[in-house]
């Protein structure tokens, strides 16, 4: 039975893949007596557009079941405090920048271990990944270049930064998905892996005379008043945030992380999606290593252990659940912003920084606890 | 008649576990076919052996009388296979239209769609309408499945299998969570949909709801067909002979 509803192209989009197309066959009149009509691609009449009630309220209904409500909550408290403690230290331009931009790289980080944890997976590898991208991308420049290097150079460095991080996430993928090593495993052999290989490219030592035009410009250049890093943190952030929430790519996270073997018997080609979705990972902490680079002008190699378990934390105090199926971007986002506030507060504030650690572990365990007692209360058999 | 469907000599061992022993079995096209058997009788295997969710260890396929191979669900569904699996095979976490366009996703027109953006609003609309069909009341369409009653989701399975399947619908156990009311609603659905020239295969436990629904009834016992038999010339007493192997004899395929 004809709906009289529009047609939709379902076409592939890219990043995803032409083998699950939907080819939509219309049934002829006489056989849609059935049933079957999600797939009748009959025509004409326009959408009618929701009404908006309708819409707030399915709105309103989303928002308290996403857990990201009271983790935002939780910020903007600090926040407050902050600015009532230290009106003339905490809220100014200057220091609100300076947070934001050492909070870049994590962000970024933590965008691509969103994807991983919604798939129900991990990846401890993101900081030796960075690291190592960090030190191919310097390499490159420096070895075909110098300091003085022009913009060709330095973007063949880049280039090769990010492949490096791709290529890290890819394998990554591959042995979790074709292999079935779990992913705490995988990534923990490639968090050695990738650091101890480059260590042994740089025998230890941090690279330096990355191109001042690079670190003048991306590491350390404003655009209106906006660190570099903060603007293309943010770029990275409403990209992985819209791919997620709307797009194919994203629904297929979803589900696989809910239910990979429904996800495999609905046709999503589960193994291949679960690459692309630690490629991205890697992809992304190679861009962050590349920041790092351009930002300190060398390599880091040492500075970046805790980078993973940052990044994993920011997650899940972001909503996303360990257990998969569940998470967003905007939660990762709070995620990352409540432990670099807590940190800039107690500086301000000065009490010992290392307060921080011991408050984001607490509040991290309670995250996960909430998560936990919401899935008992909410899954049912 | 040429059988639309049909499974000859299927063997599927799990290790040690030989869940079918040589199975047979066929569909007709436009019939209700019951599947019974007793527990472990290869009722589930042999259904996802024929939707391509499991590879036979040997044994062929035919599908209007041409030999296929169904090396995943996809290369079911594009011959118009669809199934009801006894686990529902639903992404808990996601709701009803996601659920029933899961690996089908509808994109939008235009550039968004080729960017692999979603018609969240389309896909919505058509998921309403076939819960609305099966009668399938969600009080809350953008609920997470995992928060719907057994039955609810055992519902949203049964619209989606029927809503994509030209062909064939295999029903693992549809009716095993649902109540009186639902369980009528799931009859009625099977016979709407033979009713529109697509086939069923419907696996029950329930010999009466066996009888008033089914066409013709395949028994299964210990990864064998060992018995066929037509629902209007046959009773509980006969169908539960076969499937205990009392009345070994039947009236064999
Ligand atoms: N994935 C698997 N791994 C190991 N053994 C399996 C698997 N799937 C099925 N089996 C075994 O195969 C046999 C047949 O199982 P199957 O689920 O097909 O039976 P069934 O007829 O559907 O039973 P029920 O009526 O209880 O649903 C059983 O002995 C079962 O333990
Ligand atoms: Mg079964």
């Amino acid at each position: 039975m004809s709906l009289g509803e529009t047609t939709t192209d379902t076409g592939p989009g890219p990043g995803d893949d032409a083998a699950a197309t939907t080819t939509s066959t219309a049934k002829s009149a006489g056989e849609a007596a059935s049933s079957a009509d999600v797939k009748d691609e009959t025509v004409t009449a326009p959408d009618p557009r929701p009404d908006l009630s309708d819409t707030a309220r399915r709105l309103a209904r989303r928002l308290v079941r996403t857990n990201s409500a009271w983790t935002f909550l939780v910020l903007l408290v600090l926040m407050t405090a902050f600015s009532i403690m230290k009106p003339a230290h905490f809220p100014t331009t200057f220091n609100l920048r300076n947070v934001a931009t050492d909070a870049a790289v994590l962000l970024i980080i933590g965008v691509g271990m969103t994807y991983v944890v919604i798939t129900a997976g991990i990846d401890l590898s993101v900081g030796s990944v960075l690291v190592f991208s960090g030190v191919v991308a310097a390499k490159t420049m420096t070895g075909i270049s110098d300091v003085d290097a022009g913009w060709g150079p330095i973007l063949l460095g880049l280039l090769a930064g990010l492949a490096a991080g791709a290529a890290w996430g890819a394998l990554n993928g591959f042995l979790v998905a074709k292999a079935k090593v779990p992913a705490l495993i995988v990534t923990l052999g490639s968090l050695g892996m990738a650091l101890g290989l480059a260590q042994v490219m740089t025998e230890g030592q941090d690279v330096r005379g990355v191109p001042t035009r690079l670190s003048d410009t991306i590491g350390n250049g404003r655009v209106l008043g906006v660190p570099w890093l903060v603007v293309i943190a943010l770029l990275v952030t409403v990209l992985g945030a819209l791919a997620l929430a709307t797009t194919r790519f994203g629904r297929r996270t979803y589900a696989i992380g809910s239910n990979a073997e429904a996800a495999r018997r609905a046709g999503i080609p589960v193994e291949l999606h679960l690459i692309k979705v630690y490629a991205l990972c890697g992809l992304l902490a190679g861009l962050a290593g590349i920041l790092s680079l351009a930002r300190f002008t060398t390599t880091t190699i040492g500075g970046h252990t805790n980078d993973s378990l940052g990044a994993i934390a920011a997650v899940v105090l972001g909503g996303t659940s360990l257990f998969g199926g569940v998470g967003t971007i905007v939660g990762t986002l709070i995620g990352v912003f409540i432990p670099a506030i807590l940190q800039n507060g107690f500086i301000i504030l000065g009490v010992q920084p290392y307060w921080q650690s011991v408050a984001v572990g607490g509040v991290l365990i309670a995250a996960v606890y909430a998560d936990q007692l919401r899935r008992r209360a909410t899954q049912r058999a | 008649m040429q059988p639309l469907l049909e499974g000859r000599g299927l063997v599927k061992r799990f290790g040690q576990v030989q869940a079918l022993r040589g199975a047979d079995f066929t569909v007709f096209p436009g019939e209700v076919v019951a599947l019974i058997g007793d527990n472990g009788a290869g009722k589930s295997t042999l259904t996802k052996v024929l939707a391509g969710a499991a590879r036979p260890d040997e044994g062929g396929i035919l599908f209007e009388g041409a030999p296929v191979t169904l090396e995943r669900p996809t290369d079911a569904q594009r011959l118009g296979i669809e199934t009801v699996y006894q686990d529902l095979a639903l992404a808990p976490d996601l709701d009803g239209a996601a659920n029933l366009f899961l690996g089908r996703e509808l994109l939008r027109r235009g550039l968004a769609g080729r960017l692999g953006v979603l018609d969240k609003a389309a896909m919505r609309r058509r998921a309403v309408d076939a819960f609305a069909r099966l009668g399938v009341e969600l009080q809350d369409i953008d609920a997470p499945i995992g928060t719907l009653s057994g039955g609810q989701r055992q519902s949203v399975a049964i619209a989606r299998a029927v809503a994509w399947a030209d062909k064939v619908v295999f029903m693992d156990e549809p009716t095993a969570a649902l109540g009186v009311l639902q369980r009528g609603r799931v009859l009625d659905v099977v016979r709407k949909v033979r009713d529109a020239g697509t086939s069923v295969v419907l696996i029950s436990h329930n010999m009466p709801e066996v009888l008033s629904v089914a066409d013709r009834v395949e028994v299964l016992r210990l990864g064998q067909r060992v018995a066929t038999f037509t629902a209007a010339d046959t009773s509980v007493e006969e169908l539960v002979g076969a499937m205990t192997g009392a009345l070994d004899e039947g009236r064999a395929a």
